[in-house]
């Protein structure tokens, strides 16, 4: 019943591929069949109810998932051609290149300074330290607030201001792709669209994928969307799957799968 | 999703409104009950401490008043007006110092592996279980282990009844309790800040060093001074090892014998003259004092690493 309409066509080129990616939480499959391409440059939505396995997948593509120690994953999940789960790839290496920004903002308890510095630190930045930090807060629509204030606890900061913070830190290590979990569901209507009209600016140079619950924000901001839905299995748990994936307007405005239709028009469930 | 139109939904609350009997007399008549129960706690714990501060004062009191520093400054002695704490006093400055040394990294660093590195699987929830129970298991029975162990297999070591076979066994008697502390102070570390470390491509290290043990370390410090000031007041596994009671000079080195406050008051108190007696109290004053300065510590290094995080 799944049907996946074939998004080779809108593929420039795959940073992050899922090929019949299954997510088990110890013997409970959480999400099953997930098979999608990230593209270079382009915006990815991921919607559905809650508890569909959206922050799962998302948690796969940086392997986030191994601090699980319930979590496995199979399928294959492949990051620009190589398979992400080869014992050869460190998931140390992998999460600096792909980054994540979660659903509650979460600084450190430290200067606005340090919260950008540290992660540069512990990957061995080698450039002036002051210009990254500008940068980085620069390119997160921050710096203009907190300039004259670096030295000052990031958690000083409103939850908005917080988590561009959190955008600043992740993208200061010069990530390839962004993976953000619901960034903006702490968030008042302004901070969100400050985010959002950020996430457009961070579409020129970076890759991401964004889960949200907000229907307008998917489809103000994002190029493709995926929905997931979920459905019971004769042992009463609950199994995602990836219902359909296409551009954004074809998703909101025409979707080939009933669910798909309902859950965007608000008449789902 | 329709919204329910507002005349059902209070027609609807009408109808449940027999249902409820709030009865807020009733509730508030518990209420009191229930407060003036904790207040009796409070209050009688607070008077028996007040008793037994205000009697130890008033024994021991005259005492440091006659000749505060020879107190604290003369070796025993068998007249109890020219008898002082001085070799207990340094001895226990010893003693507190050994077990920090051992019990300090040695505790810290297995609540760090127990919290954060180790899987959670049948075997390190058995390590768990059995270090909750060691920190309930009595101390003499440490005693007797440090006797056995410390003062009588490793003597070559420890040099017999020595400082550090006393150091060693009170370490082991505080351990379990710095590793609970160490655990429960990791486990206040909301778990956001690890993943914030990781998605940044930090090692678990770096991400236990750089972010979770700032946070963690005041409560750590707490832990660890309050086990101190149990270590500090005990007794029986020291005398279990032969700690002497009477003695006339000074440690030199860890293997020196030694003598601390706890037995020297107990010492003094079990000896006929009233004389004796007094000096107890006094020596009382002297370890709550000592214990004071300690939960101060405590509480200080909390506040100053609390501002600054
Ligand atoms: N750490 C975990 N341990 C066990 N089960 C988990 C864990 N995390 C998620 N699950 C289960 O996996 C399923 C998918 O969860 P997930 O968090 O991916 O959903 P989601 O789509 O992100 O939901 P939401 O929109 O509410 O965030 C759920 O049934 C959840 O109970
Ligand atoms: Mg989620």
């Amino acid at each position: 019943m799944t049907q996946v309409s074939s998004s080779t066509e809108l593929v420039t080129e795959a940073v992050l591929r899922a090929q019949g990616v299954k997510v088990y939480y110890g013997t409970n499959l959480a999400v099953r069949d997930v098979t999608l391409d990230i593209p270079f440059n382009k915006v990815v939505a991921f919607i559905g109810p809650s508890g569909c396995g959206k922050s799962t997948i998302l948690r796969c593509f940086n392997r986030m998932n191994d601090l699980v120690a319930s979590a496995r994953v199979e399928g294959k999940i492949t990051f620009h051609g190589r398979d992400l789960y080869a014992s050869n790839i460190d998931p140390v290496e992998t999460r600096r290149r792909i980054g994540m920004v979660f659903q509650k903002p979460n600084p450190f308890p430290k200067s606005i300074f340090e919260n950008i510095a540290f992660g540069a630190r512990i990957n061995g930045y080698k450039g002036d330290m002051n210009e990254l930090v500008e940068d980085s807060l620069r390119r997160a629509a921050l710096w203009d607030e907190v300039k004259d204030q670096l030295q000052e606890s990031g958690l000083a900061l409103s939850g908005g201001q917080q988590q561009r913070l959190c955008i600043a830190r992740a993208i200061a290590i010069a990530p390839e792709v962004i993976l953000m979990d619901e960034p903006c569901s702490a968030l008042d209507p302004i901070s969100t669209l400050k985010v959002e009209e950020l996430i457009q600016e961070l579409k020129q140079q970076y890759t991401i994928v964004i889960v949200t619950h907000n229907m307008q924000q998917a489809s103000r901001v994002s190029d493709l969307t995926a929905f997931y839905n979920a459905e019971a299995t004769e042992g009463g748990n609950k199994v995602g799957y990836l219902v359909e994936y296409d551009r954004t307007e074809v998703i909101f405005q025409n979707p080939t799968q009933q669910a798909t239709q309902e859950y965007v028009s608000g008449r789902f469930g | 999703m329709t919204t329910p139109d507002s005349q059902t939904f209070n027609k609807d609350q009408s109808t449940q409104e027999q249902y409820f009997t709030p009865n807020l007399s009733g509730r508030y008549k518990w209420d009191t009950v229930f407060a003036s129960f904790t207040w009796l706690a409070v209050g009688l714990s607070v008077v028996i401490l007040a008793v037994l501060l205000i009697s130890v004062v008033w024994d021991g009191f005259p005492r440091l008043a006659s000749d505060f520093w020879g107190f604290l400054t003369n070796f025993p002695s068998r007249k109890p007006e020219q008898a002082g704490l001085l070799s207990a006093l340094v001895g226990t400055v010893w003693v507190m110092i050994t077990v920090a040394i051992f019990a300090f990294p040695i505790g810290v660093g297995a609540g760090v592996y127990l919290e954060e590195f180790a899987t959670d699987n049948w075997f390190t929830k058995l390590i768990e279980v059995n270090i909750n129970n060691l920190a309930g298991v009595p101390s003499i029975i440490y005693g007797l282990l440090g006797l056995q162990l410390f003062v009588r297999f490793l003597e070559p070591m420890t040099g017999g009844r020595s400082i550090l076979s006393g150091a060693l066994t009170l370490a082991l008697l505080i351990l379990p309790i710095i590793i609970v502390g160490t655990r429960e102070a990791l486990r206040a570390v909301p778990d956001s800040i690890r993943q914030a470390g990781f998605a940044l491509g930090a090692t678990r290290w770096q991400v236990i060093w750089d972010q979770v043990f700032p946070i963690a370390i005041p409560g750590i410090l707490t832990g660890t001074i309050l086990a101190l000031s149990r270590a500090i007041g005990e007794t029986a596994p020291l005398i279990t090892i032969g700690a002497l009671t009477f003695i006339s000079f000074l440690p030199e080195n860890l293997q020196s014998q030694f003598t601390v406050l706890p037995i020297q008051i107990y010492n003094w108190v079990s000896r006929p003259q009233a004389g004796f007696h007094t000096n107890a109290a006094a020596g009382i004053i002297i370890l709550m004092v000592v214990l004071l300065a300690m939960n101060g510590l405590a509480i200080f290094l909390r506040n100053k690493f609390q501002k600054r995080g």
